[in-house]
């Protein structure tokens, strides 16, 4: 407001209201589609997903129906299966987030130093970003880490070892390295860009005045790249809180409750016992929480991209 | 001395920034070898790196599932949800980048916040509504609801690239009398092309690999990619050698968009990051 | 062929959108949409159903096919709500009863010529709700022991004909060549109601462990289910394949395919897919045996049978009754075997293909699994009597929520995450959870 305001003419006092006016009800008009369509998207599926809730309501089972109460959220809050899913929940966001951001930004330093065939290492590096997240599960898991015919456990076996069984003893880890395969490329690109972008000045003369190549990333690079990183953090917090397909196609969430998380969870309750009333209370908690994300997340995002 | 130094460095960057691509694309690089190998090569132990390729797998692909069809729903619905987002969100930034109001801001984080819960949660009221206005197995349908689950981000993205157009053009636009529509058309979407390029290229990318609604709201007519692979991932026998054909060619029109447009991407990509 | 037929799909789906026709969802009368299962007899089906479209060229056929776990979601929730996408449903004897009580299920009238009495009578019976029939199956299966006679005459070794669980394990145990990724046991270890739960069910079966006492309490933690799940963590961690947890019928059926497996004890379809030289490395090489026994010894015994079934909702129930008459039918079996040879007909539904000598020759397994068929008795007593029916199932609707928790439970003890006691005590609380839930214990 103030930038536009900063530079209308300041006229006559009842004209700038009068324009204030109409630039509210323009501004009202041109952003109510979007938010019309959000609104309804939002809330019709939550007003029926609360009302599920409490209801009993099986797909398989309609003999069962009826008024539950909070009998579906008392059968999801006191399973023990719940809380190891909103564990397993954060661990792989922050898992994914922390190697993205980390790896993305070392990598986006080295894709940024001239070397011979740069062009195509760039384009090799951010093509995992285009694949399915089903076909790169089902690549990881049989052509991959199959512990019989798999690319790595041959590698192992032909350097004596014996080749891990990835996603029955590490399943949650593993998850973590096919999701973060997939993301980091995403990382690359932002952040890729944003080093892109600093002043070849900058960083010359820093360069100049015998600033180590650490001290040069760690008071120059990192604090150009907060903002890129905080797009990063949030596109990807968004995509990874609902992370689904690739567990689902690799351990099944499991062995045990090894690898669900919260979406899995609910994904299990819905669409292998098929407890719609069971997987609403659990879908009512997932926005729950993903408000509460987007709050703490937000504020801490948004800061760096307002500025 | 110094030269020395830099002519080493420069070997380290070389290798190592060709290490680490080759590392990462080397699954896909074997997904593509597996296609041309026949069953049996595929499960060989230890896998083969040389082999008499065969295009015997995609031949088994084609004649089991009619590829193009599931490629053609994919275009459509990537394509359709894409535009019909864009057209919506560029208003919507429009207003919020320069004609923002108190609740812009929450606005904004409340649009994002609608795409952070679990599309399972709430699978069984979106099916309801997409059967009873007749949407279920219909491109349609499956593109209304790819729009909406990506309307967030891209009005999230459209409005970073708006507020770097400096309001004085657009004003200087309004002074000589141009309307609000002929201001947006005329004067921002010239200068935001790049971004809304950028930002429709990665709404695209997302619709195209979207595997729950893709998988759960159709059934034949308006299945896309993500369930031509749903019919390949586990059947009886041996399937190594199909699965990497029948993944190559639904990755493939994406991945090869993708290395196109990677450059476009790339720069629209800033989200305000640059100034 | 493919390269001719590409251009054309494509202009046709062309047309289609411009004509705006590809976005409206109603099917044109005539067209069945057939909801079905990507095993390799259904994709036989697929390419010969040409054959039937020629014999009725008003039908036009719809395929949808789909893995496993992706099609039961697809198909119940379709079902449930009545949405009416499917005409023809590929669903199994665990479903059949429950969805035809709650009537999602036509009852099928197949004419004289279909012969329906020439269907295996167990098969028959399991598809079959107060007399009426409410599918009609297009294979059938029962359990048995593949083992590798190579590998057992190198041991110095025979297989008995009806081997013990104890003989099993030693028979294991020598066979094994781990260095050679040689592992002399594979069994399910995937988790799913349907795929380790099956087996593990009748493992338990015939070690004297039953789901439910009559009183609908689960007896999880009963010696006889500590046994059984002990015999089976410890051979499978002994002698199994790394990645078991990974491992279901079809993971199995590749590694035994590949050579990788000494003994396999799982379904009896997968006998005509290990005897086919095209498909198996060691198809010269397989023997047979039936499912062993337990301290037990009895026990209801494994019965399964992928069955093509008419939704209520179908608008198109008359036609989807032809196809499925035709597609389970006596001339389905010998178009089967006059193009694809007789080894890969469907087997375990029709006493007709037993009777064809050229099938008891193609098929060295034919006549033991016939026997299989003919004697399994999924519905037989379990040590104490108990509330349910069914062997590798539990025949009520909640199964499906327990086995594939309970499924995880214990495949959460082959990688060491849990105890076996631990993983009983835990399924035990589960099951108690989810019967209290749907209100059946109380």
């Amino acid at each position: 407001m103030q930038a536009v305001l900063q530079h209308s003419p300041s006229s006559e006092v009842s004209s700038e209201r009068r324009k204030n006016a109409s630039a509210k009800r323009t501004g009202f008009l041109l952003l109510s589609p979007s938010v019309l369509l959000l609104l309804v998207w939002s809330i019709v599926p939550l007003v029926m997903t609360l009302w599920y809730s409490v209801q009993n309501y099986n797909l398989v089972d309609p003999t069962l129906h009826g008024f539950a109460g909070i009998d579906n959220y008392w059968y999801l809050l006191t399973d023990p299966d719940f809380l190891h899913s909103l564990l397993n929940t954060f661990v792989l966001v922050a898992g994914v987030l922390a190697i993205s951001v980390g790896g993305g930004t070392l990598l986006a330093v080295l894709y940024d130093q001239d070397f011979f065939g740069r062009g195509i290492a760039r384009i090799m590096v951010i093509s995992p970003f285009f694949i399915m997240p089903t076909v790169s599960a089902l690549l990881w898991k049989n052509l991959m880490l199959h512990p019989i015919y798999g690319v790595y456990s041959a590698m192992m076996r032909a350097v004596g070892l014996t080749p891990i069984d990835w996603l029955a003893r590490f399943p949650l880890l593993t998850v973590m390295m096919i999701v973060a395969w997939e993301w980091l490329p995403f990382a690359v690109l932002i952040l890729l860009t944003a080093v892109q972008s600093l002043d070849g000045e900058q960083r010359e003369a820093a360069r100049m005045d015998g600033a180590d190549p650490i001290a040069r990333f760690r008071y120059i690079i990192l604090p150009h790249l907060s903002r890129a990183i905080s797009v990063v953090v949030m596109i990807e917090t968004i995509y990874l809180l609902t992370v689904f397909a690739e567990i689902s196609v690799t351990t099944a969430g499991g062995p045990g409750v090894a690898s669900t998380n919260l979406a899995y969870l609910i994904y299990s309750r819905a669409l292998l016992q098929f407890d719609v009333g069971g997987a609403s209370a659990g879908g009512v908690i997932a926005i729950i929480i993903a408000n509460i994300v987007a709050i703490f997340l937000v504020r801490a995002v948004a800061r760096n991209l307002e500025a | 001395m110094a030269v020395k130094t830099k002519t080493s460095t420069r070997i380290g960057v070389t290798i190592l920034g060709w290490g680490i691509a080759v590392w990462l694309f080397f699954p896909i690089f074997w997904m593509f070898l597996t296609s041309f190998k026949n069953e049996i090569q595929a499960i060989s132990t230890p896998p083969k790196l040389f082999f008499m390729p065969t295009l015997s797998s995609y031949a088994e692909v084609f004649e089991r599932a009619s590829y193009w069809h599931f490629t053609l729903n994919t275009v459509i619905v990537s394509v359709g949800a894409t535009a019909i987002a864009i057209a919506l969100a560029v208003p919507a930034a429009y207003s919020m980048a320069f004609l923002p109001s108190s609740r812009t801001r929450s606005t904004l984080l409340w649009m994002l916040s609608t795409r952070m819960l679990p599309p399972v949660g709430v699978l069984v009221p979106i099916y309801l509504l997409a059967r009873n206005t007749h949407l279920l197995d219909t491109c349609t349908g499956l593109a209304i609801v790819d729009m909406l689950t990506n309307l967030p981000i891209i009005v999230w993205m459209l409005y970073t690239f708006f507020r770097e157009v400096p309001a004085p053009i657009l004003e200087a636009g309004r002074m000589d009398g141009a309307s609000r529509w002929q201001e947006m058309t005329m004067v921002l979407l010239p200068l935001a092309l790049p971004g809304i390029a950028s930002t429709a290229l990665l709404s695209l990318i997302l619709c195209w690999n979207e595997a729950f609604w893709s998988l759960n709201l159709t059934s034949s007519h308006a299945a896309p990619l993500t369930a031509f692979i749903a019919s390949f991932s586990s059947p009886e026998g041996l399937f190594f050698g199909k699965l990497s054909a029948a993944s190559t060619l639904a990755v493939a029109p994406i991945l090869v968009f993708g290395w196109i447009s990677q450059k476009q991407l790339v720069r629209g990509l800033t989200f305000g990051a640059v100034k | 062929m493919s390269r001719l037929k590409t251009p054309r799909t494509a202009l046709y789906a062309l047309t289609m959108l411009l004509s705006g026709s590809a976005l409206s969802s109603a099917s044109g009368a005539g067209t069945l949409t057939i909801a079905t299962v990507n095993n390799g007899d259904m994709i036989v089906m697929r390419q010969l159903s040409r054959e039937f479209e020629k014999a009725h060229p008003d039908i036009h056929l719809n395929w949808v096919t789909l893995e496993e776990n992706v099609l039961r979601q697809r198909v119940t929730t379709d079902i449930a709500m009545k949405t009416g996408q499917f005409d023809v449903v590929t669903i199994g004897n665990y479903e059949v009863p429950i969805w035809a009580k709650q009537n999602w299920l036509a009852e099928i009238k197949p004419d004289a010529a279909y012969d329906t009495s020439d269907i295996l009578p167990t098969v028959r019976d399991s598809l079959t709700v107060d007399g009426k029939l409410y599918a009609l199956p297009f294979y059938a299966e029962s359990v048995m022991t593949y083992y590798r006679k190579d590998l057992f005459q190198k041991a110095g070794l025979t297989m008995p004909e009806a081997p013990t669980y104890e003989q099993i394990r030693q028979f294991a145990d020598k066979i094994s060549d781990k260095t050679n990724q040689v592992y002399g046991i594979c069994l399910r270890g995937k988790p799913g109601w349907g795929e380790n739960m099956a087996y593990v069910s009748s493992l338990a079966n015939t070690f004297g462990a039953q789901w439910f006492d009559m009183s609908w309490k689960p007896t999880m933690t009963s010696d006889a289910w500590k046994s059984a799940l002990n015999w089976y963590v410890s051979a499978m961690k002994a002698d199994g394949p790394p990645g078991a947890t990974s491992n279901g019928f079809n993971e199995n059926l590749a590694l035994f395919a590949s050579g990788h497996c000494g003994i396999w004890i799982d379904s009896t379809v997968a006998g005509g897919l290990l005897f086919d030289p095209k498909q198996s490395q060691v198809a010269d090489k397989v023997g047979f045996a039936s499912a062993p026994k337990g301290p037990y010894g009895k026990g209801p015994t494994w019965l399964w049978s992928w069955s093509l079934a008419v939704p209520v909702s179908s608008h198109q129930s008359a036609d989807a009754q032809t196809f499925i008459t035709w597609a389970t039918s006596k001339d389905y079996v010998k178009l089967v075997a006059a193009q694809k040879g007789w080894v890969a007909a469907p087997p375990g539904t029709r006493a007709s293909t037993y009777a064809a000598p050229e099938y008891l020759k193609a098929a060295p397994f034919a006549s033991f699994v016939l026997n299989a068929i003919k004697t399994a008795d999924p519905n037989g007593p379990t040590a104490q009597p108990r509330p349910y029916t069914g062997a590798q199932f539990v025949a009520i609707p909640e199964f499906q929520a327990i086995g594939t928790q309970v499924g995880q439970t214990v495949a959460a003890t082959l990688s060491d995450q849990m105890t076996v006691d631990q993983a009983l005590a835990s399924a035990q609380s589960s099951i108690t959870r989810a019967l209290r839930q749907s209100g059946r214990a109380r």
